[in-house]
Formats: C-alpha cells, structure tokens, sequence
C-alpha cells in the first residue's frame, strides 16, 4: 500500500477506535448528573447510588475517549499535512476554540467532579457534572462544524493559493455541521440509554439491587426511546441534505445508477461488485425514493451514472452501511419503546427474555455509530473537502510508506491493548453493582 | 494592530502554559517514585496529580489547534516532518494519561506496579521528547527549498538531547517541588531533599545549555540586538536562584511558584529568540517558516483573536478555581471516596 491508502487506514482505524468511547461519554453524563441532581434535591440516597455507579462507569470510559482524541488532533498535521495547509485558515479555527471552549471546561470538572465529594455542596458538586456533560456536547458541536465544513464547504474564498476564511458566521450557521452534531449526539444518547438499560438488566436477571436498577433501567429506556426518535428525525433531514449537496453519496447510499424523476425505493438491492448497475433490483415502492429524498413524490434523483467514475464514493460500504444503521435505528426505537412499557408496567421481571435481549443489545448502537461515519465519510470520497480537494492531494508528501507502517502497526497494538483493559475494567465496575 | 506577531506571542503562551502546568505532572509521573516507599506513599503522590493532570494537558491540545489555525503551514511542517518523534510524543501523552487514570482502578500490588512503572517510562519519554523537538526547533531544521530534508536519527543530535535533559530536568526539580507541598509527612519531606539535589544538576544543565545555545544556534542575535529582551533570561536566572533559598527556608509552596515562573521564563526566553521564525531553517533562514510567510490571514487572526480573549481567561479561572478548592491535599477519607485510589 501507498502512503495515501496507509494514511486513510490509520485515520479511519484511530478515528473509530475513538469513537468507540465519544458517544458513550455524549449521553451518560447527563443521565449521571440527572440521578445526582435528584439527589441534591431530595437527600435521597439512592439517587446518590445511582449516580455514582454510574459516573464510576463514566470516567473509566471517558480516559480513554480523552487520550485517543490527542491522536486525532496530532494526525491531520502528520499524515495529511497538504491538507492542512491548505484548509487550516478556515478549519483549525473550529478545533482551536473546541479545545477553549469546550474542552478546558470538561477536563477541568471532571476532576471537581471525582475528587470533590466533600468539598463543594451537594448542589455544587451535581453542577460539576451538568458542566461536564454540556462541555461533552459542546465538544461535539465544534467537531462536527469541522466536519460539516469537509463534507459542504461554506464561508471561504480561495486565495494565495489556500482557501482562506472570510465569513466565520457561514461557518458556524452551515446547516450541515448542525445536522451532523444533532444526528452525533443524539446516537450517542441512545448508545447511553442502551448502556444503562443493558447493565440494569444484567442486574435484574440475577435480582441485584432489583429496586435501583429498575431506576437507571427506567431512566435509560426513556432517554433511549427520546433520543432514537429524535436521531431518525434529524437522519430524515441528514438524508435531504445529502441528496441535496452531495448526490453522489446519496446515489452510493442507494445505490441509485440511473437519474430519473418519481424514483421508486427499492427494497431488496444487491450492488454489482465488479462494474456498473445492481445486480438484483426487486420489491419497488413507487415514488418512495423521491419522496425520501426532496420530500416531493416527482424530485428528480440523481443516478451514479451521472458522475465520473473518479467522482464516485464506493457504492457497496456506502450502500451497506446505510441500510444498517436505518434497519438498526428503526430497531432501537422498538426495543426502547418495549423497554418503557414494561418498566411503566413494572413487568420487567417477567420477560427475562426481554432483558437478556437488552445485555446483548448494547453493542447494537455502537454499530450503527461506526456504519454512519462510514457512510458520511466514505460517501465523502473521493473528496476530503467536498467538490474542492481530493483526498489523494491531501495526504503529506515528505512521509514514507514505512513510517506509516511503523504507526499504523503502533497504533494497533497500542489501541487494542488499551481497549481490551478499558473493556474489561468497565464490565468488572458494572458487574460489582452499586456501593451498599 | 500586525495579527501574525500578535499570535506568536499567544501562540508562545499557550506553549509556556502547557510547559509550566503539565511540567509537574510529568515530573511527578517519572520521578515521583523516588520520594515515594511503599505502595501507599506511592499512592499519594500519585493522587496529587488527581484532581489536575487533565486540565493542564489541555493546554498542549490548545496549543496544537491555535499552530493549527493561525499558522497553517506550521502545523502542517512540525507534526509531518518530524514525524517519529511526534509518534513518541503521542504513544507517551496516551500510555501517561491512562496509567494516571487505571492504576487505581483495581486493588492488586502488581496492577498498581504495572501503571506505576508505565507511567515513569511515558512521562520520562514524553518530557524528554518534547525537549529533543524544542531543542531542534532552537537549533534550526533541515528546511530547504522543497520542504524538509532532514531523518528522524538528525533529530537526536547532541544539542537536542541537551535541551531534551534540560527539560527533563526542570521537570524533575518542578514535580518534587510539587510533591514538597502537595503530600506531607515523609513523601514530603523527600522530595523536598530530591529538588535540592536536583537543583545543582538543573543549573549545570542550564550553563551548558546557555553556551551551546550561544555557540551553536541562532538564538542569541535577538536578544544582542534588543537589549530588553534580556530581562528575560536575568528573571529567569533570579526564579531560578529564588526557588533554591525559598526551598531552603522551608516553603516548598514558595519554591514552586519560583520553578513555575523559572519554567515560563525559560520557554518565553526561547520563543523571544526563535522570533520571527517559528520554525527555522539551518540551511537558510530564507526557507524557514515564520510569522511573515506562514500565518493565517488577518481575518482568521482577528477572529481567533476575540475568541481566545474571551474563552481563555474563563478557562483559566475555571483552572485557577480547581486549583484552589483543591489547595489542601486530599485526604485519605476523599481518596477512598473518589473511588479511584
């Protein structure tokens, strides 16, 4: 492999990687500071328990969110120093005010939060985690306008040879940054409520403190079903816009070759490997496709065929990807809604089916987070900033192969190690229960 | 109002920041152990770092986006040229972080022996990394007219190791001056021995430093054409020698405040003589990059501008609040509450 193909990889295998733990951390720290601001309210206890348990399980993912996120600030500098130059007048301001508005305030609570039990009031210290998890978030919005800026470029004119910033408002107003930080954090809520209602139910199987863990798994399950609605609303808007901006990726989403107006959805299709066309096409829902993507039954969609094989994502990762995260979407709401109706019911009890279903349904939304960032980054390509800069130009020139190989194969040991330890540090605190 | 030099002195604070807080925790990480016998000694100088460590590598984050975003080019050159050494600095940041962060996760001498150990080595190899990449920025790059033409084996060259032992140094004397304050009893006492021996090597260090910088690099003609500038490296000869008689009085607390201002002076000291080039070129000054060929335009700088005024001095007070509530080393009562130690 070359040093682009080597660099994309590390970039994607770093960028996974850490965002095994980022979503997690988006939606458990509000549940946390939730259960403990009851607490300070009531004096009860058991909020107390709960929020501790909790926030135990917080910080043991959220080291290894924090250190694996250098890597992603380092390595654009490192493997993708063309492109770094000449975008980073308009997209290092967004990074630069992350860490200053958002970062400082999380790293700087999270440590009033582990080690300030006894010196701040309860309040105070409930405070310290509402902080944390609003900078959590916030961490995101920055990112994500970043993000947004690579996928619909806005607010810049290109000039000395570099696209240069000149309207920081467009920047920060692009609506594909906010869909992006809508549709991020709201999956990494419903990552958290199936966290909380998974582990709960693990409880509730073996009757472990059945009383506190009915709690979190209620909380989970009303904050899972909340917020999987709302991610499927804001991915129908996500959806729009990318058929709107980028059709090519919404053609590779679908795997749409030929343009045509009162497109019909297809539900069974299987790409072509080789070549180009479907190789199966069957079930068609009249209109549907259109309808989907503008909103109108007669819009036309654009077809593959429309672009230049050059200007074309990958069409089976995209497509595939695609069809997972919506088909596993779609689940979570019916699974969380399941989860609030027997917790409503306190029926939880009698269907151990139901919540061993639960335990092995956490992995579930992590899948569906890694399937979007392939779709929205791999639907991307071949572009790094859309319709501006290949990714192939973007790469830096001066590294060779072999120093890619070298902290490729770094990073994979290092990144597996440490994930297996954090795993396993996180199943032994969850399995332990909550303090007596 | 000329942005570009603006933002190297913002550019250089952030650095100096970063240099002067994280400095005590990777001193403490590497060389804590000396002061410490017995897994619960170990135990407390360790969990001085607790409440603090995070917040202050976030300046090296912010430091990294500002390079980003107000010189480009910078960026770009530093983290892809020197590439291996920025590797390292990485593995070390990573491996540091979470052996703060696991070692007292579970209850077993080994476990805590095994992060206790990760943690020496990785803040040892970040300290004296980051050293070895300063010293290479003091002493010039192989820049040259198609961008860098150096290896990675060039970079570990005698007056980049000496600057890379220098910081490692200071951070030694800085994070037992730390550990002098933040423990009691005999943890305290021992380190506050350790700084005071530690002293002697840091100033020898120091004078080689200052002759081989003065022999061998470009970093003195700024400070022989402005004679202000010189103010500079004089304070920090005086926090240097402050932090000693501070220390011999018996105020540990006051000695660290001295190597706190010593460590900002010296980082201060050379960026003023690394001006106007942020990163130089020993082959000729002309392809170094500096803030007339690599900063943002002045639109990106004025926005920058307004966004750290605002959004850095709340992050320092948030810091300087944390700092405070935090003044009184924690007990073992609040230890075991954390959950963590």
């Amino acid at each position: 492999m070359d040093t682009l193909a080597l660099s994309r990889l590390q970039f994607a295998v770093t960028a996974m990687f850490h965002f095994l733990f980022v979503p997690l951390t988006l939606g458990l720290g509000w549940l946390t500071a939730w259960f403990e601001t009851r607490y300070a309210r009531s004096g009860d206890e058991n909020y107390l328990r709960l929020a501790r348990f909790w926030g135990k399980l917080f910080l043991i993912n959220f080291a290894l969110g924090v250190v694996t996120g250098i890597t992603m600030e380092f390595q654009l500098g490192m493997d993708w120093a063309e492109y770094s130059r000449y975008v980073g007048d308009i997209f290092g301001a967004p990074l630069a005010i992350e860490a200053m508005a958002a970062f400082f305030l999380e790293s700087t609570f999270i440590g009033v939060w582990v080690f300030g039990w006894e010196r701040l009031s309860r309040k105070a210290h409930a405070a310290s985690m509402w902080i944390v998890a609003f900078a959590t978030n916030m961490s995101a919005l920055w990112i994500l306008l970043a993000n947004g800026w690579m996928q619909h470029p806005v607010g810049y004119v290109l000039r000395n040879g570099r696209a240069e910033m000149v309207d920081f408002k467009a920047l920060l107003l692009n609506p594909y940054g906010w869909l992006e930080f809508f549709h991020t954090v709201f999956s990494g809520w419903v990552v958290a409520g199936f966290f909380v209602m998974g582990v709960s139910a693990w409880h509730l199987l073996r009757k472990n403190q059945e009383e506190l863990f009915k709690k979190s798994f209620g909380a989970g399950a009303v904050f899972a079903l909340a917020s999987s609605l709302l991610v499927a609303g804001v991915g129908d808007m996500s959806a729009v816009n990318a058929a709107k901006n980028q059709p090519a990726k919404f053609a590779a989403m679908e795997s749409v070759w030929e343009t045509r107006t009162a497109a019909p959805y297809t539900l069974l299709v299987v790409p072509r490997l080789n070549g180009e066309g479907n190789a199966v096409e069957a079930l068609k829902v009249p209109y549907a496709l259109s309808l989907m993507a503008f909103h109108d039954p007669h819009a036309e969609v654009k077809g593959l065929k429309d672009f230049l094989p050059q200007d074309r994502p990958p069409v089976l990762p995209v497509f595939l990807g695609f069809r997972t995260m919506v088909a596993l979407g779609a689940l979570f709401i019916l699974l969380s809604a399941l989860g609030v109706f027997l917790w409503r019911k306190d029926l939880l009890g009698k269907y151990p089916l139901f919540l061993k279903a639960m335990l092995f349904a956490i992995p579930l939304p992590y899948i569906a987070i890694q399937f979007g960032w392939l779709v929205t980054e791999m639907g991307r390509q071949p572009w790094a900033v859309y319709g501006l800069m290949r990714t192939a130009e973007g790469v830096s020139k001066t590294l060779a192969p072999a120093q890619v190989w070298l902290s490729l194969g770094g990073f994979t040991l290092l990144y597996s190690a440490l994930g297996a330890v954090d795993f396993w540090l996180l199943a032994k605190y969850a399995r332990k229960g909550m303090e007596a | 109002m000329d942005y570009a030099k603006l933002w190297f002195v913002l550019w250089a604070v952030l650095w100096t920041g970063y240099f002067a807080l994280d400095g005590f925790d990777l001193g403490v990480g590497f060389s804590g152990w000396l002061a410490a016998d017995g897994e619960e000694e170990r135990g407390n100088v360790f969990s001085s770092l607790g409440p603090f460590w995070d917040g202050n590598e976030v300046w090296l984050i912010t430091a990294g986006g500002a390079t980003f975003a107000a010189f480009p080019p910078v960026y770009a050159g530093l983290f892809s040229w020197l590439y291996p050494a920025l590797l390292l600095i990485l593995f070390s940041l990573i491996a540091r972080g979470v052996s703060l962060e696991f070692r007292g996760k579970v209850q077993s001498s080994s476990w805590k022996s095994f992060w206790e150990r990760t943690a020496a080595v990785s803040s040892f190899s970040a300290a004296l990394l980051l050293g070895v990449a300063f010293g290479n920025l003091f002493r010039g790059l192989e820049i040259g007219a198609g961008g860098y033409t150096g290896t990675f084996l060039g970079l570990l060259n005698p007056y980049a190791l000496l600057t890379g032992l220098l910081f490692c140094a200071f951070f030694f004397f800085h994070g037992q001056l730390w550990l002098s304050f933040k423990t009691s009893g005999p943890v305290a006492l021992k380190a506050a021995r350790l700084a005071g021996g530690a002293w002697y090597a840091l100033l020898l260090l120091f004078a080689a430093f200052a002759v081989y910088s003065y022999s061998a690099t470009g970093l003195s003609g700024n400070f022989l054409e402005r004679r202000s500038l010189l103010a500079l490296p004089a304070l920090l000869a005086a926090a240097l020698v402050s932090a000693k008689v501070l220390l011999a009085r018996g105020s540990g607390r006051g000695a660290f405040f001295a190597s706190f201002a010593a460590i900002a002076l010296f980082s201060l000291t050379g960026f003023a003589g690394l001006y106007p080039a942020l990163l130089p070129s020993r082959l000729d000054p002309a392809f170094g990059l500096t803030v007339y060929n690599s900063s943002s335009s002045v639109y990106t700088l004025r926005l920058m501008t307004a966004a750290t005024l605002v959004l850095l001095p709340v992050a320092v007070g948030c810091q300087v609040w944390v700092y405070r509530l935090f003044r009184t080393p924690l007990t073992a009562g609040e230890l075991k509450r954390s959950g963590m130690y």
